[in-house]
Protein backbone atom coordinates (compact mmCIF):
# COMPACT_ATOMS: atom_id res chain seq x y z
CA UNK A 1 0.00 0.00 0.00
CA UNK A 2 1.53 3.33 -0.99
CA UNK A 3 1.46 6.33 1.25
CA UNK A 4 -1.23 8.24 -0.59
CA UNK A 5 -3.69 5.36 -0.45
CA UNK A 6 -2.93 4.83 3.19
CA UNK A 7 -3.86 8.45 3.99
CA UNK A 8 -7.02 8.10 1.97
CA UNK A 9 -8.03 5.08 3.95
CA UNK A 10 -7.42 6.96 7.18
CA UNK A 11 -9.73 9.80 6.16
CA UNK A 12 -12.40 7.33 5.11
CA UNK A 13 -12.16 5.48 8.42
CA UNK A 14 -12.47 8.74 10.36
CA UNK A 15 -15.52 9.73 8.34
CA UNK A 16 -17.37 6.47 8.85
CA UNK A 17 -16.47 5.89 12.47
CA UNK A 18 -18.96 8.30 14.11
CA UNK A 19 -21.83 6.80 12.13
CA UNK A 20 -20.87 3.33 13.30
CA UNK A 21 -20.57 4.42 16.91
CA UNK A 22 -23.97 6.07 17.02
CA UNK A 23 -25.81 3.05 15.61
CA UNK A 24 -27.13 0.48 18.04
CA UNK A 25 -25.03 -2.64 17.86
CA UNK A 26 -25.76 -6.18 18.91
CA UNK A 27 -23.83 -7.31 21.98
CA UNK A 28 -23.12 -10.96 22.66
CA UNK A 29 -22.91 -11.00 26.45
CA UNK A 30 -21.81 -14.63 26.36
CA UNK A 31 -18.60 -13.43 24.72
CA UNK A 32 -18.15 -10.09 26.47
CA UNK A 33 -19.08 -11.43 29.94
CA UNK A 34 -18.38 -15.19 29.92
CA UNK A 35 -18.35 -15.52 33.73
CA UNK A 36 -21.98 -14.45 34.03
CA UNK A 37 -23.12 -17.72 32.48
CA UNK A 38 -20.98 -19.89 34.76
CA UNK A 39 -22.06 -18.23 38.02
CA UNK A 40 -23.89 -20.58 40.39
CA UNK A 41 -25.68 -17.93 42.41
CA UNK A 42 -27.73 -14.91 41.39
CA UNK A 43 -25.44 -12.59 43.39
CA UNK A 44 -22.32 -13.93 41.64
CA UNK A 45 -23.97 -13.63 38.24
CA UNK A 46 -24.99 -10.02 38.90
CA UNK A 47 -21.47 -9.25 40.08
CA UNK A 48 -19.94 -10.84 36.98
CA UNK A 49 -22.20 -8.76 34.75
CA UNK A 50 -22.39 -5.38 36.47
CA UNK A 51 -19.79 -5.41 39.22
CA UNK A 52 -20.50 -4.43 42.80
CA UNK A 53 -23.85 -2.70 42.41
CA UNK A 54 -26.51 -1.64 44.89
CA UNK A 55 -29.70 -1.79 42.87
CA UNK A 56 -32.79 0.11 43.97
CA UNK A 57 -35.85 -2.08 44.46
CA UNK A 58 -38.29 -0.26 42.21
CA UNK A 59 -39.67 -0.02 38.69
CA UNK A 60 -38.91 -3.62 37.65
CA UNK A 61 -41.63 -6.26 37.53
CA UNK A 62 -41.18 -10.00 37.19
CA UNK A 63 -44.34 -11.95 36.50
CA UNK A 64 -44.62 -15.71 36.89
CA UNK A 65 -47.17 -18.23 38.14
CA UNK A 66 -47.05 -18.68 41.94
CA UNK A 67 -46.95 -22.43 41.41
CA UNK A 68 -45.60 -23.81 38.15
CA UNK A 69 -46.81 -27.38 37.63
CA UNK A 70 -44.40 -28.06 34.77
CA UNK A 71 -40.83 -26.82 35.19
CA UNK A 72 -40.11 -27.59 31.57
CA UNK A 73 -41.83 -24.45 30.32
CA UNK A 74 -42.55 -21.82 32.95
CA UNK A 75 -43.99 -18.62 31.47
CA UNK A 76 -42.26 -15.51 32.82
CA UNK A 77 -42.39 -11.82 31.96
CA UNK A 78 -39.94 -9.01 32.76
CA UNK A 79 -41.41 -5.51 32.56
CA UNK A 80 -40.12 -2.03 33.22
CA UNK A 81 -40.78 1.56 32.10
CA UNK A 82 -37.28 2.68 33.09
CA UNK A 83 -35.22 3.87 30.08
CA UNK A 84 -32.68 1.07 30.03
CA UNK A 85 -29.34 0.18 28.53
CA UNK A 86 -29.51 -3.47 29.48
CA UNK A 87 -31.82 -5.87 31.31
CA UNK A 88 -30.71 -9.12 32.92
CA UNK A 89 -32.79 -12.02 34.17
CA UNK A 90 -31.76 -14.66 36.71
CA UNK A 91 -33.20 -17.54 38.76
CA UNK A 92 -31.96 -19.54 41.75
CA UNK A 93 -33.22 -23.04 40.86
CA UNK A 94 -31.03 -24.25 38.00
CA UNK A 95 -27.32 -25.17 38.26
CA UNK A 96 -26.32 -21.78 36.83
CA UNK A 97 -28.23 -18.58 37.44
CA UNK A 98 -28.29 -16.51 34.27
CA UNK A 99 -31.19 -16.91 31.86
CA UNK A 100 -31.14 -13.93 29.49
CA UNK A 101 -29.27 -10.65 29.18
CA UNK A 102 -30.88 -8.13 26.86
CA UNK A 103 -29.16 -5.27 25.15
CA UNK A 104 -31.97 -2.73 24.92
CA UNK A 105 -32.42 -0.79 21.65
CA UNK A 106 -33.76 2.77 21.56
CA UNK A 107 -37.28 1.82 20.48
CA UNK A 108 -37.70 -1.19 22.72
CA UNK A 109 -40.56 -1.57 25.14
CA UNK A 110 -39.33 -3.58 28.09
CA UNK A 111 -42.00 -6.24 28.15
CA UNK A 112 -40.13 -9.46 27.63
CA UNK A 113 -41.96 -12.78 27.82
CA UNK A 114 -40.32 -16.18 27.56
CA UNK A 115 -40.78 -19.77 28.64
CA UNK A 116 -37.97 -21.16 30.73
CA UNK A 117 -36.83 -24.41 32.34
CA UNK A 118 -36.64 -24.54 36.12
CA UNK A 119 -35.73 -27.30 38.54
CA UNK A 120 -38.27 -28.29 41.17
CA UNK A 121 -38.11 -25.95 44.16
CA UNK A 122 -38.05 -28.78 46.71
CA UNK A 123 -34.37 -29.09 45.78
CA UNK A 124 -33.61 -25.69 47.26
CA UNK A 125 -36.01 -25.66 50.20
CA UNK A 126 -38.96 -24.16 48.37
CA UNK A 127 -37.30 -20.81 47.88
CA UNK A 128 -37.64 -20.35 44.15
CA UNK A 129 -36.95 -16.78 43.16
CA UNK A 130 -36.70 -14.93 39.86
CA UNK A 131 -34.65 -11.73 39.71
CA UNK A 132 -34.46 -9.05 37.04
CA UNK A 133 -32.01 -6.15 36.97
CA UNK A 134 -32.42 -3.05 34.83
CA UNK A 135 -29.33 -1.00 34.01
CA UNK A 136 -30.84 2.44 33.50
CA UNK A 137 -29.60 5.02 31.05
CA UNK A 138 -29.19 7.19 34.15
CA UNK A 139 -26.34 4.89 35.21
CA UNK A 140 -28.33 3.50 38.15
CA UNK A 141 -29.46 -0.07 38.69
CA UNK A 142 -32.94 -1.29 39.52
CA UNK A 143 -34.10 -4.69 40.73
CA UNK A 144 -37.35 -6.64 40.74
CA UNK A 145 -38.01 -10.08 42.19
CA UNK A 146 -40.77 -12.60 42.45
CA UNK A 147 -41.09 -15.90 44.27
CA UNK A 148 -42.50 -19.09 42.86
CA UNK A 149 -42.79 -22.82 43.46
CA UNK A 150 -41.99 -25.37 40.80
CA UNK A 151 -43.73 -28.72 41.34
CA UNK A 152 -42.01 -30.80 38.70
CA UNK A 153 -38.52 -29.96 37.54
CA UNK A 154 -37.82 -29.26 33.90
CA UNK A 155 -34.12 -29.89 33.62
CA UNK A 156 -34.15 -33.65 34.13
CA UNK A 157 -35.49 -34.31 30.60
CA UNK B 1 -42.25 -25.17 7.05
CA UNK B 2 -39.56 -23.08 8.51
CA UNK B 3 -37.95 -23.19 11.89
CA UNK B 4 -39.79 -20.31 13.48
CA UNK B 5 -43.37 -19.31 13.84
CA UNK B 6 -43.43 -15.52 13.90
CA UNK B 7 -46.38 -13.24 14.54
CA UNK B 8 -45.88 -9.49 14.44
CA UNK B 9 -48.72 -7.03 14.85
CA UNK B 10 -48.66 -3.25 15.04
CA UNK B 11 -51.16 -1.49 17.28
CA UNK B 12 -51.04 2.18 18.31
CA UNK B 13 -47.42 2.49 17.23
CA UNK B 14 -46.25 -0.52 19.21
CA UNK B 15 -45.36 -3.75 17.45
CA UNK B 16 -46.04 -6.89 19.46
CA UNK B 17 -44.06 -9.95 18.42
CA UNK B 18 -44.56 -13.59 19.28
CA UNK B 19 -41.95 -16.13 18.21
CA UNK B 20 -41.86 -19.90 18.50
CA UNK B 21 -38.52 -21.50 17.69
CA UNK B 22 -37.96 -25.18 17.05
CA UNK B 23 -34.91 -26.13 19.11
CA UNK B 24 -34.12 -28.87 21.65
CA UNK B 25 -32.34 -26.42 23.98
CA UNK B 26 -30.31 -29.30 25.38
CA UNK B 27 -28.71 -28.28 28.70
CA UNK B 28 -25.34 -29.53 29.92
CA UNK B 29 -27.11 -31.88 32.36
CA UNK B 30 -29.51 -33.27 29.79
CA UNK B 31 -26.71 -33.72 27.25
CA UNK B 32 -24.55 -35.57 29.77
CA UNK B 33 -27.33 -38.08 30.44
CA UNK B 34 -27.81 -38.65 26.73
CA UNK B 35 -24.07 -38.79 26.06
CA UNK B 36 -24.21 -35.99 23.51
CA UNK B 37 -22.97 -32.40 23.41
CA UNK B 38 -25.06 -29.69 24.95
CA UNK B 39 -26.61 -27.39 22.41
CA UNK B 40 -28.86 -24.43 22.99
CA UNK B 41 -29.62 -21.06 21.47
CA UNK B 42 -27.11 -18.48 22.66
CA UNK B 43 -28.27 -15.34 20.90
CA UNK B 44 -31.47 -14.01 19.36
CA UNK B 45 -31.67 -10.78 17.38
CA UNK B 46 -34.61 -9.14 15.64
CA UNK B 47 -34.30 -6.36 13.08
CA UNK B 48 -36.50 -4.12 10.97
CA UNK B 49 -34.36 -3.11 8.03
CA UNK B 50 -30.92 -2.42 9.49
CA UNK B 51 -32.29 -1.44 12.87
CA UNK B 52 -32.06 -3.86 15.76
CA UNK B 53 -35.27 -4.03 17.79
CA UNK B 54 -34.49 -7.00 20.07
CA UNK B 55 -31.12 -8.35 21.16
CA UNK B 56 -30.90 -11.17 23.67
CA UNK B 57 -27.99 -13.29 24.88
CA UNK B 58 -29.55 -16.50 26.15
CA UNK B 59 -28.66 -19.47 28.35
CA UNK B 60 -29.51 -23.17 28.33
CA UNK B 61 -32.56 -22.49 30.49
CA UNK B 62 -34.97 -21.29 27.84
CA UNK B 63 -37.57 -24.05 27.42
CA UNK B 64 -37.40 -26.65 24.68
CA UNK B 65 -38.89 -25.09 21.54
CA UNK B 66 -38.75 -21.71 23.27
CA UNK B 67 -41.47 -19.12 22.99
CA UNK B 68 -40.64 -15.43 23.22
CA UNK B 69 -42.69 -12.27 23.14
CA UNK B 70 -41.44 -8.72 22.92
CA UNK B 71 -42.55 -5.25 21.89
CA UNK B 72 -40.95 -2.31 20.15
CA UNK B 73 -41.80 1.04 18.57
CA UNK B 74 -40.74 2.75 15.36
CA UNK B 75 -42.06 0.32 12.74
CA UNK B 76 -45.29 0.16 10.75
CA UNK B 77 -47.58 -2.37 9.14
CA UNK B 78 -45.96 -3.90 6.07
CA UNK B 79 -42.40 -3.51 7.39
CA UNK B 80 -40.44 -6.72 7.42
CA UNK B 81 -39.29 -8.11 10.75
CA UNK B 82 -36.27 -10.41 10.54
CA UNK B 83 -35.38 -12.72 13.41
CA UNK B 84 -32.09 -14.61 13.68
CA UNK B 85 -30.78 -17.04 16.24
CA UNK B 86 -27.48 -18.79 16.68
CA UNK B 87 -26.77 -21.82 18.88
CA UNK B 88 -23.77 -23.26 20.67
CA UNK B 89 -22.87 -25.49 17.71
CA UNK B 90 -22.64 -22.39 15.52
CA UNK B 91 -25.79 -23.10 13.54
CA UNK B 92 -27.85 -20.05 12.72
CA UNK B 93 -31.29 -19.52 11.26
CA UNK B 94 -32.83 -16.32 9.93
CA UNK B 95 -36.48 -15.90 9.02
CA UNK B 96 -38.67 -12.92 8.19
CA UNK B 97 -42.28 -11.93 8.55
CA UNK B 98 -44.22 -8.85 7.50
CA UNK B 99 -45.68 -6.79 10.32
CA UNK B 100 -49.48 -6.86 10.21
Amino acid sequence: MNRRNFMGFGVLAMATLPAVLSAFESIDFRKTKPDVWKAKTVDDAIKALYGDIKPEEKGVKVKAPKVASNGGAVPVTVKSDIPAKTVAFFQNMDPESAVVVWNVPEDAVIDYFMKIKLKATDENGGNGELTAIVEGKDGKFYIGKTKLQVAKGGCEG
Amino acid sequence: MGNMKIKAKEKNGVVGVKVLIKHDMLTYDQAKKKGVDANFITHITAKVGDKIVYDASTSQFLSKNPMLKFKFKGAKKGDELTISWVDLSGKSVTESKKIK
